[in-house]
């Protein structure tokens, strides 16, 4: 695709569903938790995150709806796009694995999340800017629990760490794609709607490593062979099954309404 | 041909004061901060409610509350608008709000900090007072509680758990 045909408006909404598919594929993810977390504590929390995250993908989405004017709502494109249509980062979309993955995972995510929405907070668009200072408070709640759970497992016991590591060892070449910027973003990043993910990367990193230091991890290769292509469409094979699973219901009753 | 306006701000505000937060039911949408402005354009009632936290699922709840509660009043002609320009904090309860948090059980929010140092402070934890007997001596057993916006303490004073309204 080349840039001239590219219009602002369609990076725009472009840009703001790549925003709401990383939450929404990762809050419907790990609600897989619910009613099977190590501890009521945990389900509880692992679930709150999962709703949080699930809101903020439907205040993106629908926000979206406004800005493609077509008439749409935010269950549209939550539940009548298929697999290539989402453009979430792969890392929200594997299986949850053990809790140690799923920890160590929610930390990855939510630390990026950190800084990208801190770095978005200052943003033009009034319903974005709101929306990003909100969704930061919640946020913080979701790094904070995770990079607990990082320190508490990786520097716990043999069990643990090791699972621990294996989980990050593991979903390190997905995180690559977290910084990936192409031309949706340089026509929005002049709008001055979005973020240059290169500005925040050398902290994230940092918060990452010293982490991971704490929690007496390894911490993997960052020269490592990365996965990409999720924020055009390619993803792993588990994001069609979760989302048949998500939508078969919705896309059998399309019309339906609660009553 | 101009009909008279037959409800004045005052009284939708009055009207909103019957509106009860579902999961706190001691506490009205207003008190909570929940319902931002009231406007009337023409003989048009708008009404602005901004959501506490995200993925609270009783905002469709509170939304067709405020619908229901204006229909009731005989309101002709109105608008309930989702408003998220502005980021809800707890910083929007009342004083009034806190105490009746208070009295239902739940340990209210405090001043939120504007938490510059969020990173250099991510492994501290700050103290709550239980809200039946004050003590100091609590400890937080989960960051996430029944709901979206409360967090689990246990009181080591009168050893009963209690929910604490988190900050925001």
């Amino acid at each position: 695709m080349s840039t001239d045909s590219l219009t602002k408006k369609d990076a725009y909404l472009k840009y703001l569903l790549r925003l709401a598919d990383d939450r929404l594929i990762l809050g419907q993810r790990m609600s897989e938790w619910c009613g099977h977390g190590p501890v009521l504590e945990e389900d509880l929390a692992l679930a709150n995150i999962s709703l949080d995250l699930i809101g903020h993908a439907a205040a993106l989405y629908s926000h979206a709806a406004d800005v493609e004017d077509k008439g749409h709502d935010e269950d549209h494109f939550a539940y009548f796009r298929d697999d290539d249509e989402f453009t979430n980062l792969q890392l929200c979309e594997l299986p949850n694995g053990d809790f140690a993955f799923t920890i160590a995972r929610l930390f990855l995510f939510s630390s990026f999340s950190y800084f990208q929405y801190t770095a978005l907070k200052d943003v033009k668009d009034e319903q974005l800017n709101g929306m990003m200072n909100k969704h930061l408070k919640e946020i913080k709640y979701h790094l904070r629990h995770s990079r607990d759970w990082v320190l508490r497992l990786g520097d716990g016991t043999e069990e643990s760490h090791k699972r621990m590591q294996d989980a990050m060892d593991e979903l390190w070449m997905y995180v690559g794609e977290l910084f990936y910027m192409d031309e949706v973003d340089e026509t929005i990043i002049k709008e001055g709607n979005a973020v240059d993910t290169s500005t925040f990367k050398d902290e994230w990193k940092k918060l990452v490593e010293e982490t991971l230091t704490e929690a007496t991890l390894t911490i993997p290769d960052w020269e490592q062979f990365m996965m990409s292509g999720s924020r055009n469409g390619m993803h792993t094979e588990h994001l069609g099954h979760m989302l048949a699973q998500m939508q078969f219901l919705r896309r059998s009753h399309p019309d339906a309404v609660w009553k | 041909m101009s009909e008279t306006v037959l409800h004045t701000e005052d009284q939708i505000w009055e009207y909103l004061t019957e509106v009860n937060d579902p999961e706190i039911p001691v506490l009205n949408i207003i008190e909570m901060g929940i319902a931002r402005s009231v406007e009337i354009v023409d003989d048009k009632v708008i009404v602005k409610i901004t959501p506490t936290y995200s993925g609270c699922p009783a905002m469709n709840a509170i939304e067709q509350s405020v619908r229901d509660k204006l229909h009731d009043k005989s309101v002709p002609n109105f608008e309930v608008i989702l408003d998220y320009s502005e980021a809800w904090t707890t910083d929007w309860m009342t004083e009034e709000a806190k105490a009746k948090l208070k009295d239902y059980g739940i340990a209210p929010p405090e001043k939120s900090t504007n938490d510059d140092d969020f990173l250099t402070s991510l492994s501290s934890t700050k103290i709550v007072p239980c809200p039946y007997c004050d003590s100091f001596e609590t400890e937080l057993q989960s960051q996430f509680g029944s709901t979206a916006c409360k967090a689990q303490y246990f009181c080591n004073g009168c050893h009963q758990p209690f929910e604490h309204f988190k900050c925001i």
